[in-house]
């Protein structure tokens, strides 16, 4: 099976060196988990670590004091939080998006960074997850949102978009697990086997005792297959269920129907945006510089760009379909957001997320790290102003006018805001360091196929030659 | 032959041969199957494609595994929403009827999803045999780069030297004899 379809002549760039050895995958891949971490990887694990224990302090102060001690105020009850809720969601479509879908269109050149974007959307959708139930203020009756057979003889409204939210994101988190913990199984075994002593026994166990037989293989890439099918449509409907939470409100700039491909094409978007902020981090600490090639991140790049004018279309669809309905109410929130208090945001988010990748249309830009590092922390910031536009925005003025009311947040907005970054770092940083961060399995049969076609490469002049002689 | 899959064998020699190229495996497997051996197997450090057809092992039943569950998960998932929001406590919410199919269906299609997925994982770990903690491993480098064919003792026919000779021009690497 070819890895993509070339036209005669033109030499396909390969995916990975051909003359590395299968032994060589193996020594590089595993070598960041059997040696010291570096100082790079000390300093940024102790940053994070430190913005985490700020994050829990704050989370015990807030669970203390109530959800006052935030910003919020009467017509803006969600502002950081829900944002940050439906940011960090968004981050996770990415990992999805390579370990599943890409999977099953047979693009190979994902091998070499699904395992680090899968890890991503599991811990994104952890950090997710930690804002609906701070944000509840009685965050000790979290369990009030699963339906269980309780003395009230109540059970869950399951006609609430926030009802389903619980459903999509715990089944998400569940299946983004197994997912890539089967992917994990076959590299465990690769691992214990070049050890020994405890690190031979927690990285055996870790692999059930995987042993590479075809009658297993046979078994487990159905399997992969399977929850690779599965998790197509349900990383589809996460996020659309995420856009329900606002779409099915009456409030302007909320009740409309473009919200659920809208917030899958962005979140596609700021996840891509991630997994480039971070591969360029890992190849570099990690020195993967020859498995996560250049190319990969180009590709990524043009993902970045179609995805991002997707996002474009839908802010300017938006504003059309606010002047052409003719309700003054929508109206005016869409003029509120692009002229109103709130404008400052609304331009950031379109200068970061429209004007910005524009510059992937070059190769040169698409290739170059220091842009590309740099475009896509822009990008991240932009989708979270597109969140922070369409909640704080829609809410701050709605229908009437003495409602109105400005957000400001206070430090322990920002303190949530760094917070989750470093919770997401912090186990992000202890993924790589720990755990195999690219798929053993997967890069040897791709760089099979890489051997096999530039050995091909190298016949074919000696055997097109008589054909000329007449 | 139904009931064989279920009798537990218990070979005490087998021939592993290793190869270093998943290619010389393929031929090696088609070659040993054409020399009719039975019980054959192979340890790969990745799936290498074809190989079971070469070896003749069967397709895996877990995709059915998957159906079977998701399809339960999502009636489960539906029953439950229609037990409990028009059977165990009917309550009136925004003028919708008790069973609001529609805002029904997310739901149902996570519960869908979520018993599809785990069992499709719990399937492979059960077809597998996992966690298998005290098995042999037959090589270590059959994880990292060797590709190594096993041919199991199967039947009074067995015979080593045959074996042997069958495997000599395949190009592998090493070829061990082991006693279990």
């Amino acid at each position: 099976m070819s890895d993509v379809i070339q036209a005669p002549g033109i030499p396909a760039e390969p995916l990975i060196n051909p003359r590395k050895t299968f032994a060589d995958v193996n020594e590089e891949v595993s070598a960041p988990l059997e040696r010291k971490p570096g100082m790079l990887w000390k300093v940024f694990f102790g940053i994070s670590l430190l913005l985490t224990i700020q994050f829990f302090m704050e989370i015990g102060y807030q669970m203390y004091k109530g959800i006052g001690i935030w910003g919020l105020n009467h017509p803006v009850g969600w502002a950081v939080d829900i944002t940050s809720f439906v940011f960090w969601i968004g981050i996770g479509h990415a990992g999805t998006l390579i370990s599943a879908i890409l999977h099953l269109f047979r693009q190979r050149w994902r091998t070499a960074i699904n395992r680090s974007a899968e890890a991503m959307t599991i811990f994104a959708v952890m950090t997710a997850g930690l804002f609906p139930l701070i944000h509840m203020g009685r965050t000790w009756f979290g369990y009030w949102l699963v339906p269980y057979p309780n003395w009230r003889f109540l059970w869950v409204n399951f006609r609430s978009p926030l009802v389903w939210d619980v459903f999509a994101v715990t089944t998400y988190l569940t299946i983004s697990i197994c997912f890539w913990y089967t992917g994990l199984i076959p590299d465990f075994a690769s691992i214990r086997d070049r050890s020994a002593g405890w690190r031979r026994a927690i990285y055996g166990a870790l692999s059930l005792g995987w042993r590479g037989s075809e009658r297993h293989w046979q078994h487990y890439e159905r399997a992969y297959m399977m929850l690779a099918g599965l998790s197509t449509p349900l990383v589809l409907s996460v996020h659309s269920i995420v856009s329900f939470d606002f779409a099915t409100s009456l409030l302007p700039g909320w009740h409309t129907t473009i919200f659920p491909p809208y917030f899958v094409a962005g979140a596609i978007f700021s996840g891509f945006a991630m997994v480039v902020t971070l591969l360029v981090i890992l190849r570099k600490v990690f020195h993967m510089e020859e498995y996560v090639t250049l190319q990969h991140l180009e590709n990524m790049n043009k993902i970045i760009l179609a995805t991002g004018m997707m996002v474009g279309y839908a802010y300017a669809t938006e504003f059309f379909v606010a002047m052409y309905s003719g309700n003054p109410y929508e109206r005016f929130t869409f003029l509120n957001r692009a002229g109103g208090p709130f404008a400052w945001s609304y331009w950031i988010m379109v200068t970061c997320n429209v004007v910005v990748p524009q510059i992937f249309w070059f190769k040169r830009f698409r290739r170059s790290l220091p842009v590309m590092f740099v475009a896509s922390i822009l990008v991240n910031v932009g989708m979270w102003f597109e969140r922070f536009t369409i909640i704080v925005t829609s809410l701050s003025r709605d229908f009437l006018p003495p409602n109105w009311s400005y957000y400001k947040p206070t430090i322990f907005d920002y303190s949530v805001i760094v917070g989750s970054f470093g919770f997401f770092f912090m186990w992000f940083l202890l993924f790589c360091r720990f755990f195999p961060a690219i798929s053993m399995a997967e890069v040897k049969s791709v760089l099979w196929t890489a051997k096999k076609s530039e050995a091909a490469a190298r016949e074919r002049p000696r055997a097109k030659e008589p054909a000329h002689v007449s | 032959m139904f009931l064989d899959r279920f009798r537990k064998r218990q070979p005490s020699r087998a021939v592993l041969a290793l190869y270093d190229d998943p290619d010389r495996l393929l031929n090696a497997a088609a070659l040993a199957k054409e020399h009719g051996l039975e019980g054959l197997d192979a340890f790969t450090p990745y799936a290498v494609h074809g190989l079971s057809e070469a070896l003749g092992i069967r397709k895996s039943w877990i995709p059915y595994v998957t159906l079977v569950m998701g399809l339960s998960g999502a009636a489960l998932g539906l029953t439950f929403e229609i037990w409990t929001s028009a059977f165990d406590w009917p309550i009136k919410i925004g003028g919708k009827p008790f069973i609001s199919l529609p805002a029904f269906i997310p739901v149902t299609f996570e519960c869908g999803v979520l018993l599809g997925g785990t069992m499709t994982l719990a399937a492979l770990i059960f077809a597998c045999g996992l966690p298998n903690l005290k098995g042999p491993i037959l090589d270590r480098n059959l994880t990292n780069d060797r590709f190594g064919l096993y041919i199991p003792e199967y039947g009074p026919s067995w015979n080593e030297e045959r074996i042997l000779r069958i495997l000599r021009g395949t190009g592998a690497v090493d070829v061990k004899v082991i006693r279990v």
